[in-house]
């Protein structure tokens, strides 16, 4: 495994050299969305100018080519997460449909009133409010695993929470922490008492080789746009058997197999799951993404950030000491390159306006965490976040822009 | 090209550093209204006192948590509509809607009836004005009305409250 070039996959990226406010842009919020190669960008325009069509139903030249394209991209998404087929991968609008897919159609058909589903502290809201929904509608009683005071989850009375439990429903990666939770006891448990697992890997899938065979969870969630592909597209993984025994869940064209005045019957998996024209040109998009992922290789994309979460960690630390507080892991083998900070004293909103002012571009906000931000006490974070494209001048320019902000705000 | 300067006006900070009528009022008699911004997760309570006779805000507090511009934002209106009449602070929220760009009427180029500005006329916002810088940064618009909302809210809610 190489190192990566930064310079030269900075190249690939158009946004990357472009200004922001009369500077260089320091693009640091992979986290709520990446930003897309040329490769990607080229592969969408040119569906777009050559071979654009509906998917599935014309016969004449571009349309079977668009068809082809459309699960050509399936299949290499599907092969990029290690999946055994590509029917099992589900083209949905994000990671948010991915769930929400699950929680209406496999959860309303196989739950009932008194089962439990198990979640944690540190979901994103895309894996609370549908259960919160669930549980309103159906008398589901939802539990929480705890977090621990070094953000990592508390396992302890983890055999407690699933007892009685139909599903575990956990992320892989915190998109607030950086936190890795481990997967591996988690489904292990979770199988031990007959639940369903359902992975949150929004955050994980674009930073760390993935295979879903291996995590031996039932359904996996993720969604292109922070892996280098269009927004508008994401996936659903899940076994082949698990997805024939559910009911649809949107109906319309494409799902069906047939229809009568009486009713209808219902298309194969995947396509039983795709009702509507779907985002046709953005899953050839997602297709050109996982290819440049490969191409750079998604060990060596961990490996360098890694390294470059330890160098921005140390150099926030040495920087700022106790006045400013990093909410997640210290040690990088157990945390991604989301970093959520906070100055004593001083707003997360005033500390990103300011970085604006420098062309550095953090989140700040709740992060759609909510209930991880009760537990942590506070009601916003800053945070920035790493992907493959940034190197030590980024970190570098957030420390200088840093050090201005928390002077602007001195009491 | 707006810079920071124009968002973070000397007063605001003052406010923001120092914030006025800080803390709770007993409810009852006070009421209590809660605002969020759902895209910082900001949360602020506005306790009034509206005294029914007299249709004043006797008195007023305020709780929560905020960036610069949503704590300064909230203490000058607190300080603008303390001892202010119901019908003076709203006439003021319409006016700091107004200077936030926010206009009543939903659809650009719709009016809602009323003229706005001859309805306007004479209310001063006095430091309030320093919040203007605000309007070049769009995103932060909802800070500075957080404050603002809330105490519509409120005022609505106490005026439902009334016997009437
Ligand atoms: C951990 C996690 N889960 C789910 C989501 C929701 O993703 P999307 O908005 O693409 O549906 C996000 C996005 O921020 C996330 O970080």
């Amino acid at each position: 495994m190489s190192p990566l070039d930064v310079e030269r996959i900075k190249a690939d990226f158009p946004i990357l050299n472009t200004k922001s406010r009369g500077n260089r842009l320091v693009f640091l919020d992979s986290a709520a969305s990446s930003q897309k190669p040329l490769a990607v960008l080229d592969a969408m325009d040119h569906a777009y100018r050559h071979h654009y069509a509906n998917v599935h139903r014309g016969v004449y030249e571009i349309a079977e080519r668009a068809t082809a394209e459309f699960e050509k991209a399936r299949a290499k998404v599907a092969k990029f997460i290690g999946a055994s087929e590509a029917r099992e991968l589900i083209f949905v609008r994000n990671a948010t449909e991915a769930i929400n897919l699950v929680a209406y159609s496999w959860a309303r058909a196989n739950l009932h009133a008194g089962d439990a589903v198990v979640i944690s502290h540190m979901e994103h809201h895309a894996n609370v409010v549908p259960w919160q929904m669930l549980a309103a509608e159906r008398g589901i009683e939802l539990r929480w695993i705890p977090m621990n005071a070094d953000f990592t989850l508390d396992l302890t009375r983890l055999d407690i929470l699933l007892d009685g439990a139909k599903l575990l429903s956990v992320t892989a990666m915190s998109n607030v922490l950086g936190t890795i939770n481990p997967l591996a006891p988690l489904i292990a448990a979770a199988r031990a008492h007959d639940a369903f697992v359902l992975i949150d890997a929004c955050q994980y899938i674009p930073h760390v080789a993935t295979n879903v065979r291996d995590w031996g969870a039932d359904f996996v969630a993720f969604s292109a746009h922070k892996m280098c592909g269009p927004s508008g597209i994401g996936a659903l993984w899940a076994k082949a058997e698990i997805l024939e025994a559910m009911p649809p869940f949107l109906g319309g064209g494409e799902m069906i197999r047939d229809v009568r005045l009486e009713g209808f019957t219902t298309n194969d998996i995947p396509w039983k799951f795709e009702a509507g024209t779907p985002a046709i040109v953005e899953a050839i998009g997602f297709g050109a993404a996982v290819d440049y992922l490969d191409s750079l290789g998604m060990d060596a994309i961990r490996d360098h950030e890694m390294r470059l979460t330890r160098y921005a960690l140390d150099a926030l630390h040495d920087e700022f000491a106790d006045r400013l507080t990093v909410y997640g892991p210290r040690d990088v083998s157990i945390r991604g390159g989301a970093i959520s900070f906070l100055f004593d004293g001083i707003h997360a909103h005033d500390i990103s306006q300011v970085l604006d002012e420098d062309g550095v571009c953090v989140r700040a906000g709740h992060h759609c965490a909510k209930p991880l931000m009760r537990q942590l006490g506070v009601p916003a974070t800053s945070r920035a976040s790493f992907y493959m494209y940034n190197d030590e001048i980024d970190v570098d320019c957030l420390v200088a822009a840093l050090i201005k902000a928390e002077k602007f705000f001195a009491i | 090209m707006a810079g920071l300067e124009d968002l973070y006006r000397e007063i605001i900070l003052d406010h923001y550093r120092s914030p006025r009528n800080r803390g709770e009022l007993a409810v009852p008699p006070a009421h209590k209204t809660e605002g969020f911004n759902p895209l910082c997760g900001d949360e602020v309570a506005v306790y009034l006192d509206v005294d029914s006779v007299s249709g004043l805000v006797v008195d007023i507090k305020i709780s929560g948590q905020g960036c610069s511009i949503s704590q300064a934002s909230t203490s000058m209106m607190s300080d603008a509509v303390k001892g202010k009449s119901v019908e003076e602070a709203r006439l003021l929220i319409r006016a700091f809607k107004a200077l936030m760009s926010i206009h009543e009427s939903k659809l650009e180029g719709e009016s809602d009836g009323t003229d706005l500005a001859a309805d306007l006329e004479g209310v001063r916002l006095g430091d309030l004005e320093a919040l203007q810088g605000v309007v070049k940064f769009p995103v932060r618009i909802k800070c500075a009305t957080l404050a603002w909302n809330t105490l519509q809210q409120g005022l609505d809610e106490i005026g439902a409250e009334l016997p009437n």
